[in-house]
């Protein structure tokens, strides 16, 4: 249970932070509540999954890049606008996806330790109440999805770019999370379809398979990051590794 | 068009003068002077980009904010500036100009904003002086605009002031745990409210002797209180609440008058409050090229959804109407 609530844990924070970078350089203005809105939802979830595991602050600050599970994914660079809405797209599908098929999940009438069962629960919990927020955060990606692919030729085009650039990292979405207990391989099955009905109607080509061709990233969940990581991390937990002890 | 006659401007005139002396709201379908017009859209637009720029100081603290706690406020913070500019460019729409217009305006330093935010946020503390300070300077400023006399604007400075007061007991209270922590958290606190207090009195505008616009505003009640007024109120407040943080103000004048039942303090630098004005502030010109950046590198997601509109309202139009070609904009 622990893994998973730090695998998901991690993915929450480290995207959280990313869209966070985006204060005050959004396009318009909207989107700077927009996506100051999901980062805030974001670090919600991974205030309630991290602390789960043990403190939240002591979990954020001082574990270093080796000590993190999230997947690739959601560190990667902001990009330009269209990098960062593909991300949106890719993650917020998974998590939809995820979530909605934990918070459905019967209850756990198995025979662990009493701390699992709670553990359990709370994913459960944590589960319902996320889905609507990753709802709005997959709505919030589809919307820009479709305008950015099927708005002017230079959209188009960054689109593309940023689809086939971010799709090595997804596969390792589906790799199974120990005390998930969902169908991992019809979880992928439907977030391809999704994906793909939505990068249509936008006019944008599904990128080649990850699986198939070329080098699929993903490592992330044992540990192994991307080169931007480790920088984002010492941005992250400069202040607070600055003040060992000290309470904010 | 009708043309307004001598006779008419005049009633127009009397109507206008005796709903603000009988404190009615000015809406924006009444008629009012133009000089009342365009010092309402100087004065709202500066003020909406206030909010704009002001996202950076602090939005240069979320990727190193210590707590995950204190990371969801100060985002949560930042994002409620922005919805701030938004209420606020649209209370300035309803005076005729376009969001737009404007902040070409602000790009182009047509327009200002406050001057508080050319100073660079060079500690954590920061952020807690800026809500304890700044903010607060900011609310003396604007609940009496709350019965400012145009209608939209009151409307949209009850909404900020009640988010601005959250905001800034939030600053307080992460200057309090700075104050009470560690030494080191300690002077950082106290090197923060060094820092913030002076330009902090400075947020109120220039004494009133030399204030251009203060007397007309307020014979149009778009203005209740005088600069100095404010300011007065603004360090009556500060002091104790200085006092139970257990920080000290940078002012050797500063100290408690009977006679008038008000603190005293010291000279205000008016040659650096006029600087920054200028544009020679610390963080002028950073603080206006990343806006202007931001804006030019979102030109092609504007453009795409402007794209991705006209496309689909032609062939809404085309499916409903029947209708081929014209599009309505």
């Amino acid at each position: 249970m622990h893994t998973a609530a730090l695998a998901l844990g991690d993915d929450a924070l480290v995207l959280s932070h990313r869209l966070g970078e985006w204060a005050g350089h959004a396009p318009v203005l909207e989107e700077e509540v927009a996506l100051a809105n999901i980062a805030l939802d974001l670090l919600g979830q991974a205030r309630v999954l991290l602390s789960l595991v043990g403190d939240e602050d002591e979990l954020a600050f001082l574990r270093e890049e080796r000590a993190f599970r999230n997947a690739q994914l959601v560190e990667q660079p902001n990009g330009d606008f269209a990098h960062t809405i593909v991300r949106q797209l890719y993650f917020s599908t998974y998590q939809r996806l995820l979530y909605g098929r934990v918070a459905a999940a019967p209850p756990d009438t198995g025979d662990e330790a009493h701390e699992t069962d709670t553990a359990r629960e709370t994913l459960r919990g944590l589960a319902a109440k996320a889905v609507k927020e990753v709802a709005y955060h997959q709505d919030h990606a589809e919307q820009w999805t479709l305008r950015l692919g099927d708005g002017t030729q230079e959209s188009h085009d960054r689109m593309q770019t940023a689809c086939d650039a971010l799709w090595r990292f997804t596969g390792e979405l589906f790799q199974p999370l120990e005390g998930v207990d969902v169908d991992w391989r019809e979880l992928e099955a439907d977030w391809l379809t999704s994906v793909s009905a939505v990068l249509d109607r936008a006019t944008l080509r599904l990128p080649e398979g990850p699986r198939a061709t070329g080098w699929a990233a993903g490592a992330g969940r044992q540990g192994l990051h991307t080169e931007p990581f480790g920088r984002m991390l010492a941005e992250m937990q400069h202040l607070h590794r600055s003040h060992p002890g000290a309470s904010w | 068009m009708t043309a307004v006659t001598a006779d008419s401007q005049e009633a127009y005139e009397a109507a206008f003068d005796a709903a603000v002396a009988a404190d009615e709201r000015i809406e924006p379908r009444d008629w009012m002077p133009d000089a009342y017009r365009a010092t309402l859209v100087r004065q709202i637009a500066q003020h909406a980009h206030s909010e704009i720029i002001g996202m950076q100081p602090e939005a240069n603290w979320i990727t190193r904010a210590p707590s995950l706690r204190r990371k969801a406020i100060l985002m949560a913070k930042v994002q409620d500036e922005a919805g701030h500019g938004l209420y606020l460019y649209s209370a300035a729409e309803t005076l005729g100009v376009g969001r737009d217009e404007l902040l070409d305006k602000l790009h182009s330093g047509r327009q200002k904003y406050s001057s508080i935010f050319n100073y660079p946020t060079l500690t954590w503390a920061d952020v807690g002086a800026i809500g304890w300070l700044v903010d607060g300077a900011a609310i003396t400023n604007q609940v009496p605009l709350c019965r400012c006399s145009y209608g939209p604007y009151a409307r949209a400075m009850v909404r900020v002031c009640k988010e601005e007061s959250f905001h800034q007991r939030q600053g307080y209270e992460a200057l309090l745990a700075l104050s009470r922590g560690t030494p080191a958290q300690h002077a950082m606190a106290q090197d923060a409210v060094d820092r913030w207090w002076w330009p902090s009195l400075m947020m109120f505008g220039p004494p009133d002797d030399e204030s251009a616009h203060s007397a007309q505003s307020m014979a149009w009640k778009i203005k209740r209180h005088s600069n100095d007024e404010l300011r007065q109120r603004f360090v009556d407040i500060c002091v104790p609440q200085a006092e139970s943080l257990g920080l000290t103000l940078p002012d050797p004048d500063l100290r408690w008058n009977e006679e008038r039942g008000h603190y005293d303090f010291g000279a205000i630098d008016w040659a650096e409050f006029r600087e920054v004005l200028k544009g020679n502030g610390p963080c002028n010109d950073q603080r206006i090229t990343q806006r202007r950046r931001a804006h030019e590198e979102g030109a092609w997601v504007r453009d795409a959804a402007a794209a991705y509109a006209a496309k689909h309202s032609d062939r809404t139009t085309g499916d409903t109407s029947g209708q081929t070609g014209e599009a309505t904009a």
